[in-house]
């Protein structure tokens, strides 16, 4: 999947086939994306053989996983504060503030903690993995590994996406915790909501189900992450430029993956 | 050795190989000269299958270079060392680890067994008491001896040189010519040099291939080439001050 020249893509001769050549090139992209993936999951069984791919993943978990823990935590709290006080404020109409708890909690963890958690993995670790790997194939530190016939994917993408797998859905639910704790603060100081009341109404609310689908939702998050990077990181071409490209378009994609995938996961398990 | 059949590659609209045939024989130092874009990297990335033909055929002894893949081409790819132009070390690790790479990865020897080869082939290129460095701590030179290192720390049958001098004060250029003739006087390794530097391809090649737009200008022994009636070799030559009386040692 390591790609020194780009696909070649006919001329089309009107937009209607323009159209077309776009659309299949993009369902092109998205299955050697999917067949990166899965080639770099394969990989995962010489973990038990290499020392240093276990090294490589602990690595991998402190960059992406506890790096981020910062900004994490202040986007957590500030979207769990404006959650509450956005529902507290259309509930304190009916005086019903006491469910912002559980207004927030769901919120937190069907849909913002995953999502958030998403957004800033790819616009930290993803946009500088791109950036890596989008280096190392310019100067041609990936063709060197592939002389050594060491296959980059086993050795640059799979710590990466494992490591990311095991951080992502306890960020995520880190995210939900810290977006309820925020919320939680908002509700006592401007919704007159008392701490207990919050939490009890928080966690009366929030099912088992709700935690396995973020879970789950973070899980696939961090995959395309890491997919995206090292896709774009891997057909990096013309220099310092290119590197810029790549990370450019591996963070776009993340996104939109995360938003799609995201609806899509909503969808299949709450109809 | 390995064989180039009418070999073109294009990128794009842009012709960069067109139509190029020659043979690099076994145990012999093949020096590939011309001037600056003219497909010298890519063609010794032909060799290897880092870039594929557009059309033509590259053979590796009996195998077809530019068509085999999976466990063929990683057989093919381990009788290979390769200098890439800019050294091509890995940033995160110094400078012994890039060279014991291939060691680790590779082969089944013991710590002792890769401490013992990584420092003999450092101190080959006069890096015995640098291992502990990061590339980004050493100069252009230095990565670049280092790259020639990793390239032949696994004994390769086959090594193939980007430019082994460019970027080097004379005195280091020379030992790593020496270095070259030798490690194929000795062990009979067959070396691809692609180089700027006329009098180091003068001194170490057994043969000179001059590329220019493309295709093979000029082929010939370095005294033949050294008289060439050629416009473009004669050019080059000029460049460099090399008459056709100009002497340089051999090793
Ligand atoms: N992956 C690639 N995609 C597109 N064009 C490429 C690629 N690799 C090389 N080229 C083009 O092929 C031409 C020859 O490149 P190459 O690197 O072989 O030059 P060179 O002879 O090694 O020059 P130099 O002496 O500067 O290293 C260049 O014009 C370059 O733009
Ligand atoms: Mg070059």
């Amino acid at each position: 999947m390591i790609m020194r020249e780009p696909i070649p893509r006919p001329e089309a001769r009107n937009s209607f086939q323009a159209l077309g050549r776009e659309a299949l090139h993009v369902v092109g992209e998205a299955g050697r994306c999917g067949v990166l993936c899965g080639q770099a999951l394969f990989a995962v069984r010489h973990i038990f053989r290499s020392v240093r791919m276990r090294q490589e993943i602990l690595t991998q978990m402190y960059v992406a996983g506890i790096r981020s823990i910062p900004v994490i935590t202040i986007v957590a709290v500030f979207t769990g504060m404006i959650l509450a006080l956005q529902t507290g404020l259309a509930l304190s109409r009916y005086n019903q503030e006491v469910f912002v708890g559980s207004a927030v909690m769901l919120s937190m963890l069907r849909e913002m903690g995953p999502f958030m958690t998403g957004l800033i993995l790819a616009a930290c670790v993803g946009s500088s993995m791109a950036a890596q790997l989008g280096t190392m194939m310019v100067n041609d530190e990936i063709a060197a590994l592939e002389i050594m016939s060491i296959d980059p994917v086993r050795f640059l993408m799979t710590p990466r996406l494992i490591a990311m797998l095991v951080m992502t859905p306890l960020l995520g639910f880190y995210t939900c915790m810290m977006g309820v704790l925020g919320g939680g603060v908002v509700a006592m100081t401007q919704l007159n909501v008392g701490w207990s009341q919050y939490v009890v109404n928080a966690l009366d609310f929030a099912a088992n189900k709700d935690l396995y689908v973020g879970l789950l939702k973070s899980v696939v998050f961090g995959a395309a992450i890491v997919t995206m990077a090292c896709y774009e990181g891997f057909t990096t071409e013309q220099g310092a430029v290119g590197v810029g490209m790549a990370t450019r378009r591996s963070v776009i994609s993340a996104f939109l993956l995360i938003l799609m995938l995201g609806y899509f996961i909503t969808r299949l398990f709450y109809n | 050795m390995i064989r180039f059949e009418q070999v073109t590659k294009r990128f794009g609209s842009r012709r960069v190989l067109d139509d190029i045939s020659f043979e690099i024989r076994q145990g012999e130092v093949f020096v590939i000269v011309g001037p600056s874009g003219t497909g010298k990297s890519v063609t010794l990335k032909h060799m290897v299958r880092l870039l594929t033909p557009t059309s033509g055929r590259v053979w590796v002894g009996d195998t077809v270079a530019s068509e085999v893949s999976g466990g063929r081409l990683e057989r093919l790819r381990e009788r290979f060392g390769y200098l890439f132009q800019g050294g091509a070390l890995l940033a995160w690790m110094d400078v012994f680890e890039n060279v014991a790479l291939p060691l680790r990865e590779k082969t089944d020897l013991d710590e002792d067994a890769i401490r013992t080869k990584v420092q003999q082939t450092l101190a080959m290129v006069g890096l015995e008491t640098d291992g502990q460095k990061r590339p980004s701590e050493i100069s252009g030179g230095m990565q670049k001896r280092a790259g020639l290192a990793r390239a032949i720390v696994r004994d390769p049958e086959i090594v193939l040189y980007d430019e082994p001098t460019s970027g080097l004060d004379p005195v280091t250029a020379r030992m790593i010519d020496q270095l070259i003739a030798r490690l194929n006087r000795q062990i009979g390794i067959t070396s691809v040099v692609v180089t700027h530097d006329l009098h180091s391809a003068l001194s170490i090649g057994d043969r000179i291939a001059m590329l220019k737009d493309g295709r093979v200008a000029e082929l010939s022994s370095p005294a033949e080439f050294r008289r060439s009636r050629n416009p473009v070799v004669r050019e080059f030559l000029d460049a460099q001050y090399i008459t056709p009386e100009t002497q340089d040692g051999g090793f």
